[in-house]
């Protein structure tokens, strides 16, 4: 059974063709990563298969919902209660403090104050990040900064992580360190993972690899 | 790998019986492949006749196998050569995989799935590596590293080969 089903995605931006009829599918609490050369679409997809972009022709499918047939409304919704998101860098609010950036997205779910600083402090601490918690995410490291952007991405409980390079700005030591506590998380609670990656050391935390290439991608378990 | 100069450093330690060092290089360095007990006796006889370890008297018990070993100075020298000596840097997958893409080309078959076979083959062992890491020690770790970079090096060529299999069928076939 398939949480995320993309079938025959397209994406121009202009004259460029990001998405060539690109099929994926998604399966409750794996770990997929998307590998491929630099500008293959890696991005492109994975920016379609969470909502953020609607692609130009072909279905996403989250359970037996069309992303690409809802509202902006519905869909934004659907984000922030299903979906977590981790990208490479830029991701925190500078003002707010590190327990403050994980707690927000429960915030803005209506939870209070306390009990959603609670859930965050948690979060960082299974993170090894709690240290932090009071100072702003320019007071961090990288690598501290990227485990506040998993704890955040974690808190609310979401059924999948899309991840752009997550370690992307990391050094290897940090990078395997974010890349083991991410897939820890994502195990001990259930969460899918979407991993855009091009780096192998990275990929090989995922349970299998799905390569785009020129737009296409070549998911060997969507025929199945 | 060498044996004999493994052998020798860890009886720079003192003197050992050929059991003892067996489990001793089994535990530091054996990880994949424990070494046979007729490794280590043809290793220790070889060495013994070069002049690189001394017998050491026998330990209390009997039988072949309690004989002790200890090593000389010439051993000594023998490591000290060894652990200044960089192995060579050897490319030792390539040349097996470049043949391959070049034989699928020449053939008219897909080199691309060649290719891609083989990063398939490349990341389960990543995994595997990924996963005993994460349960290993310190010592797991470090070794896990060293092979998964190496791995990491192949797919790297794998990929720069994958963006360039145009070019290079054009070349072969000309
Ligand atoms: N917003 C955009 N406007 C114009 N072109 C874009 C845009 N986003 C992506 N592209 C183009 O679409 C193609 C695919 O881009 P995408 O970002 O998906 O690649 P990628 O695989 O993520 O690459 P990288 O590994 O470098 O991040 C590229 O040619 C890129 O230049
Ligand atoms: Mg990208």
């Amino acid at each position: 059974m398939s949480l995320v089903k993309a079938e025959g995605l397209f994406k121009s931006f202009g004259k460029t063709r990001a998405l060539d009829g690109a099929d994926i599918t998604i399966r409750a609490g794996e770990v997929v990563a998307i590998m491929g050369p630099s500008g293959s679409g890696k991005s492109t997809l994975l920016h379609c298969l969470a909502g953020i972009m609607p692609p130009d022709k072909g279905t996403v499918m989250y359970r037996d919902q069309d992303l690409t047939a809802m509202g902006d409304s519905a869909r934004s919704e659907l984000r922030r209660t299903e979906f977590g998101f981790v990208f490479q860098f830029g991701q925190l609010v500078p003002e707010l403090t590190c327990v403050e950036n994980v707690a927000l997205p429960l915030r803005l779910s209506g939870v209070k104050r306390k009990q959603a600083e609670r859930a965050a402090l948690d979060w960082l601490a299974k993170l090894e990040v709690d240290t932090v918690a009071d100072q702003r995410p320019g007071e961090t490291s990288g690598g501290q900064g990227q485990r506040v952007a998993i704890a955040r991405a974690l808190v609310t409980g979401p059924k999948v992580i899309f991840a752009d390079e997550p370690t992307g700005a990391l050094d290897s030591l940090n990078g395997e360190r974010v890349m083991h506590l991410l897939t820890t998380a994502a195990r001990d609670t259930g969460a899918a993972v979407v991993l855009v990656t091009h780096e192998a050391r990275v990929a090989a935390y995922s349970d299998r690899e799905v390569v785009v290439r020129d737009g296409r991608a070549r998911d060997v378990e969507f025929a199945r | 790998m060498s044996i004999g100069h493994a052998l020798l450093g860890l009886l720079e330690g003192g003197p050992r019986h050929g059991y003892d060092l067996k489990r001793a290089y089994d535990e530091r360095f054996g990880q994949d492949r424990p070494l046979h007990y007729g490794q280590v006796y043809s290793t220790l006889s070889r060495l013994l006749k070069n002049g690189l370890v001394t017998d050491a008297g026998v330990e209390a018990g009997d039988g072949p196998e309690r004989k002790r070993y200890a090593i000389t100075d010439a051993g000594v020298t023998d490591v000290e050569r060894w652990l200044s000596t960089p192995e060579k840097p050897e490319p030792y997958l390539q040349n097996t995989l470049y043949s391959k893409v070049v034989l699928a080309l020449l053939s008219g078959r897909g080199a691309t799935e060649v290719l891609d076979a083989q990063r398939s083959a490349h990341l389960t062992a990543m995994r595997e590596l990924t996963r005993r890491k994460a349960d290993g020690d310190l010592a797991d770790q470090l070794i896990c590293d060293f092979a998964l970079f190496h791995l990491e090096a192949d797919l790297r060529w794998l990929e720069l080969t994958a963006a360039r299999i145009d070019q290079l069928a054009a070349e072969v076939t000309r």
